[in-house]
């Protein structure tokens, strides 16, 4: 029961940001990179000093601090989605093939994985960057080759299983080409857990990208990612703990909505993988 | 046979990490010797003594054979800011790291055992749940904000623990083994300061270690639960129920002997996460090991120590996962 609980609450969660990220334009009091000069640091409303026409006060530069929070989910979810589609479709691709072919493709595949899994996931994104060059981008393709490991280990146990049934045989035994079998005959099998994977790498995607922007090779200021919002607030965090905890309280939101979402999706769709 | 198959596999990955920091310096685009070089690069001479240095004025085939020779002696070049090699870089760091992950590990073992237990044989009721959210919350936690909510908490608003470091700047600790908490255990040390630095180096630990820990706890607490369940439905265990034996003794004695192999197959195979934690941790609390080396390499352009590190990472968590892999293998013949 209360798993269903988790993942409304996880739904709701994830279903609140975005919206927000959607309507940003109409959301935000104000542009988000826009300075106000001397009206800097401005205290959030619960505090003394705060000014109505700042909500939740500004930065450090004296750029409205809401505004930033809330173009701020656009740009998670942008990532999200960006990375997600990136790393989904090639690790799939490659499960696909891996599984159903077997033997030295799958040997080769696996051995490419087996490469990509050596390195601890942000060391792996960090060398990416450092030959790219820090930059919203390339963080997020550096995300998304962290990532393909997951999809392709999943897709291909999963493959491994489903060519050992019957109706595969059927379609063997009706002549079918090996490319309309692993597509309309696998592919629609997979995709329960598929859609699990996809919605926690969706956290894993954000927490990647946000943890790229905070060691300051992702997102790069202006922009306001809120990974290096966080990091660009470190200095006040005695004067100004809001500017540094509230950026990360929704990053912290966010992975625990998917994570939320992945779990109850897990339990719902796929009982066999139910820890 | 099935086991040295396991092991003959490692050499085309352990390959494969060669080749790709092989070429860490070889993929930036432009040319990499101006960009290690920057402005002084314009000199010729000094340009053609760099590319030499650097071996990019042979062909490429010839660059990775010279490479990998390096490798095999363990000479994996230079650093360029410092201009020392970089395996000794990387090892006067490296037990900082290892320091820092063994108690982190500790720590998520000591919480998360018992807590997966504890849910476990409470299955269903409040406290199951009550746990398992506590644990989905660890997990979600981005660690560069647990650190930094850490810090406000227990060092700016509290005082009771320091922000950064790995020892308090009024003591001087002549590097030994580089672990801090042996070193400051020196007889010298001691003689000099009494327990003063090894009780400031305890202290510095504290805040890093539960930043670094949490997220492997809630993972092995949620493993513990999991592992436990499937075997506190064994059939044994409902023997041992009949011959009236207490719970205690049941989930203590003969469950969790059992339960405990995957977790600690799961806890091995943490070292690339652990990495990962370090790099973040190391960074919020200036923790002087290769995390934040790695980071600050990126920074500085210091491509030799990046492809170093990345080497020498990667080929740890190759040999370290495989090792476990083939231990669960042998203690469990029946996988095979």
């Amino acid at each position: 029961m209360l798993k269903h609980k988790g993942m409304t609450f996880g739904i709701f969660i994830v279903s609140f940001f975005l919206v927000v990220g959607i309507f940003a334009p109409l959301i935000a009091a104000h542009d988000p990179s826009t300075i106000y000069p001397e009206l800097y640091k401005i205290p959030p409303f619960w505090k003394e000093g705060s000014i109505s026409k700042f909500f939740l006060g500004t930065d450090d530069l004296g750029r409205d601090f809401f505004s930033r929070l809330v173009y701020g989910s656009r740009i998670s979810f942008f990532i999200g989605i960006s990375v997600v589609s990136i790393s989904m479709s090639i690790g799939t691709f490659l499960g696909l093939i891996a599984g159903y072919f077997q033997k030295s493709i799958d040997n080769i595949i696996m051995g490419f994985i087996d490469i990509l899994m050596a390195f601890p996931s942000i060391l792996l994104a960090i060398v990416v960057i450092s030959i790219l060059g820090p930059g919203l981008n390339n963080a997020i393709l550096a995300s998304a080759i962290v990532s393909i490991p997951n999809f392709t280990r999943l897709v291909r146990s999963q493959v491994m299983v489903e060519k050992n049934k019957d109706y595969h045989l059927a379609a063997l035994s009706t002549g079918a080409s090996s490319k309309l079998i692993i597509f309309k005959e696998i592919f629609p099998n997979i995709v329960s857990p598929l859609i699990v994977q996809t919605t926690l790498g969706f956290s894993e995607a954000i927490l990647n990208t946000a943890a790229l922007g905070f060691l300051g090779l992702g997102a790069q200021p202006p922009l306001p990612e809120w990974g290096i919002m966080l990091s660009d607030a470190r200095p006040f965090i005695v004067s100004s703990p809001w500017l540094v905890t509230i950026p990360g309280l929704c990053i912290f939101l966010v992975l625990l909505g998917f994570n939320l979402l992945g779990d109850g999706l897990r339990d719902m769709l796929d009982p066999k993988l139910r820890r | 046979m099935f086991l040295l198959k396991k092991f003959l596999k490692l050499f085309p990955t352990l390959f494969g990490i060669c080749l790709l920091s092989f070429f860490v310096i070889r993929f930036i685009p432009g040319d990499p010797v101006m960009l290690l070089l920057g402005e002084r690069g314009n000199d010729p001479e000094v340009y053609a003594q760099m590319k030499k240095s650097l071996g990019l004025d042979l062909p490429i085939y010839s660059q990775f054979g010279n490479y990998l020779s390096g490798v095999f002696k363990g000479d994996l070049g230079k650093s360029i800011i410092t201009g020392k090699s970089i395996i000794s870089e990387f090892f006067s760091r490296f037990p900082a790291t290892l320091e820092l992950s063994l108690f982190a590990m500790v720590f998520a073992l000591i919480l998360g055992i018992p807590l997966g237990i504890l849910a476990a044989v409470n299955r269903g009721t409040f406290w199951d749940y009550f746990l398992m959210s506590g644990s989905l919350i660890g997990y979600s936690m981005p660690i560069f904000w647990w650190g930094l909510l850490l810090i406000l908490l227990f060092s700016v608003n509290l005082g009771i623990t320091p922000v950064s470091g790995r020892i308090d700047v009024l003591y001087y600790i002549e590097p030994w083994t580089n672990f801090i908490l042996i070193d400051s255990l020196q007889r010298e040390v001691i003689s000099q300061d009494g327990f003063g630095p090894f009780i400031s180096a305890l202290k510095h630990l504290i805040l890093p270690t539960i930043a670094m820990g949490t997220i492997p706890m809630a993972i092995i607490a949620r493993m513990t639960r999991s592992s436990m369940l499937e075997v506190l439905d064994e059939e044994y265990i409902k023997t041992a129920k009949a011959k009236g034996q207490t719970n205690f003794k049941i989930v203590f004695k003969h469950a969790l002997k059992n339960a405990l192999i995957p977790i600690i197959t799961v806890t091995g195979l943490m070292l690339g996460s652990l990495i990962t934690g370090a790099i973040l941790t190391e960074t919020i609390f200036s923790w002087p090991g290769i995390g934040k080396w790695i980071v600050a390499s990126v920074n500085q352009r210091d491509y030799p120590a990046i492809q170093g590190g990345v080497l020498i990472i990667g080929t740890l968590v190759v040999l370290v996962n495989r090792s476990i892999d083939i231990l669960y293998y042998w203690v469990n013949p029946r996988l095979r």
